[in-house]
């Protein structure tokens, strides 16, 4: 073969393996919306399942999944932006710091059905929280910081340390110069690893498993401490658990599912991108 | 350092220049820089250097690269704190008072010695915001008291004309000189007493330099001013006193006139007259 022929070679299969990636997410996309667009209308999206789940819609499961994201979301960030704050700004490379870093990780490994069953272990039973909204939030918020903490130390690390001197030489202490020019100019960062955070706690279903769903509570929520339905297990349940479950409702509750995931995801990338134009550095 | 092969110059009398009158003894030092000792976690930057800093003066601290300069300057509102892993021994005072002494504010020294760095760095926010930025975080709220800082800062640094009509524009769309400028201006806002200005003209064009050099006279009116000058010419256009630093050393300290006319040390004169750097 030719030294050209192979480069030709080379460049195919590597723009191969590029399409390739595309591939499934079309094809899981498309089929989904082939599949369940049918189902889609006022009443699935705005009534509560019947009949043994097996008619209506997926209200409770859909205010449940925005409930349990909102928890999530309140739970990761203070503790995550805090690390990472932590870690960026203050940590000295030391043991300590070494530990955490470790631990974070490690936390990033940790399988989620492992979330699920600590989750029901410590807040659920241990802390009395019940099976509840609140147990639910503090695992999801659990298995997301190891995002929000890498993809926030991430964004304050990308703040000039140029900035910082000059906050400084004007008087600033560092708390002040964090609080008033390293946390503004990466908010756009921190904001865009939280939602990326948030879209995978949209959509798991192990760690909820034991700590908050419920199969079927046609009710909204009233308390945190409150059991709710969620999209993923409702998907889960309807999926594996109904005899003689239509399938277009199925479909329709994974569509509704994956919209609010890639919705959080296009939220994510609006962001960023809309920050990086206004950056001037 | 009196060295044995000095030029005759001891017959001229003393000048009567604005320069060599303010020496006279009779004026308190603003700051007093006795035998520091600095050392970065890798490398010796000070040795045992002491200087004196008259009010209303411009010194200059010149030198080839790695002499110091740039460290001495930190040092003087504790910059080099940032950093870990130095040493440090001797002292500084400020007015008589001891800038390490654990009690001073050190966020309070720094808006009293405020420091121009040789690049230019506004900060990601508008031409006023880069302003009141450091006074917001001393804690003054009075919008007018603000509003009034911003112009006469401005006005100080010769840049209110230019950006007058946009002050809310990103300090980044100024030009390098304006930038410069803008950099000093937001240590005037701040009121300090001593400025401190490394190499405050580096990639400036010929005419934004003057602007520079002449604006630093008028502000010796108000302020002490310290400063790394790009080159010896320049030293020694600016400069009322001048120490001439070598590997962390001071090697000569003196009026504008000796340093740049008759040195004593032959380091200084040879340096002065461009036999190395």
């Amino acid at each position: 073969m030719s030294r050209e022929m192979k480069q030709k070679l080379a460049f195919a299969l590597l723009t191969a393996a590029a399409v390739v990636v595309v591939v499934p997410v079309l094809l899981v996309a498309g089929y989904i919306i082939w599949r369940g667009a049918g189902a889609i209308s006022l009443e699935f999206l705005l009534s509560a399942p019947r009949h043994g789940l097996r008619e209506g819609g997926i209200f409770p499961a859909a205010i449940g999944t925005v409930i349990l994201t909102l928890g999530t979301a309140i739970v990761a960030l203070p503790l995550g932006v805090g690390a990472a704050i932590y870690l960026s700004e203050y940590a000295r490379d030391d043991l300590l710091t070494r530990l955490i870093r470790m631990a974070i990780i490690n936390l990033a490994g940790i399988p989620s059905v492992v979330y699920g069953l600590f989750g029901l272990g410590l807040f659920v039973l241990f802390l009395r929280c019940g099976t509840s909204i609140l147990a639910g939030s503090l695992t999801l918020g659990l298995l997301t910081l190891p995002v929000v903490i890498s993809t926030a130390e991430e964004a304050i690390r990308a703040v000039p340390q140029s900035f910082r001197v000059v906050s400084v030489s004007l008087g600033g202490t560092k708390w002040q110069t964090i609080r008033h020019l390293v946390l503004p100019n990466a908010l756009p960062g921190i904001i865009t690893g939280v939602i990326l955070g948030l879209e995978r706690a949209a959509g798991e279903t192990a760690p909820i498993l034991f700590t908050v769903a419920a199969v079927y509570l046609p009710r909204l929520p009233r308390s945190i401490f409150d059991q709710t339905m969620a999209l993923p297990y409702h998907l889960f349940v309807i999926s594996t658990q109904v005899p003689g479950m239509p399938m277009t409702l199925q479909f329709g509750t994974a569509l509704v599912l994956l919209a609010f995931v890639l919705s959080l995801n296009a939220a994510a990338t609006i962001i960023r991108s809309h920050f990086r134009r206004r950056r001037s550095w | 350092m009196v060295t044995g092969a000095m030029p005759p110059t001891s017959a001229q009398p003393p000048s009567e220049g604005t320069c060599d009158a303010m020496t006279t003894t009779a004026v308190p030092s603003k700051i007093r820089v006795e035998k520091v000792s600095f050392a970065y976690s890798n490398a010796e930057a000070l040795r045992a250097v002491s200087l004196d800093v008259y009010p209303h003066e411009v010194t200059v601290l010149f030198g080839p690269a790695r002499s110091g300069k740039t460290t001495l300057l930190r040092l003087l509102n504790r910059l080099t704190d940032l950093l870990e892993g130095t040493r440090r021994s001797g002292h500084i005072y400020l007015d008589g008072q001891d800038i390490f002494a654990p009690d001073v504010d050190v966020a309070e020294l720094r808006r009293r010695v405020g420091m121009v760095f040789a690049m230019p760095i506004p900060l990601p926010m508008s031409i006023r915001a880069n302003l009141t930025y450091g006074l917001q975080l001393k804690g003054i709220r009075d919008r007018a008291l603000l509003e009034a800082r911003v112009e006469s800062a401005l006005r100080a640094a010769a840049l209110w004309d230019e950006v007058k009509d946009r002050l809310e524009d990103p300090a980044s769309s100024l030009s390098g000189g304006q930038q410069q400028r803008l950099c000093l201006a937001r240590i005037l806002a701040l009121e300090p007493e001593v400025i401190l200005l490394d190499n405050p003209t580096s990639g400036l064009d010929p005419i934004s330099t003057s602007k520079v050099e002449a604006s630093l006279h008028e502000l010796r009116q108000r302020y002490t001013i310290i400063a790394v000058p790009h080159s010896v010419q320049q030293a020694a256009r600016i400069a009322d006193r001048a120490a001439f630093m070598l590997g962390g050393e001071i090697i000569e300290v003196g009026t504008a006139r000796e340093i740049f006319t008759r040195p004593r040390d032959p380091r200084t004169r040879d340096y002065v007259e461009g036999r190395f750097g």
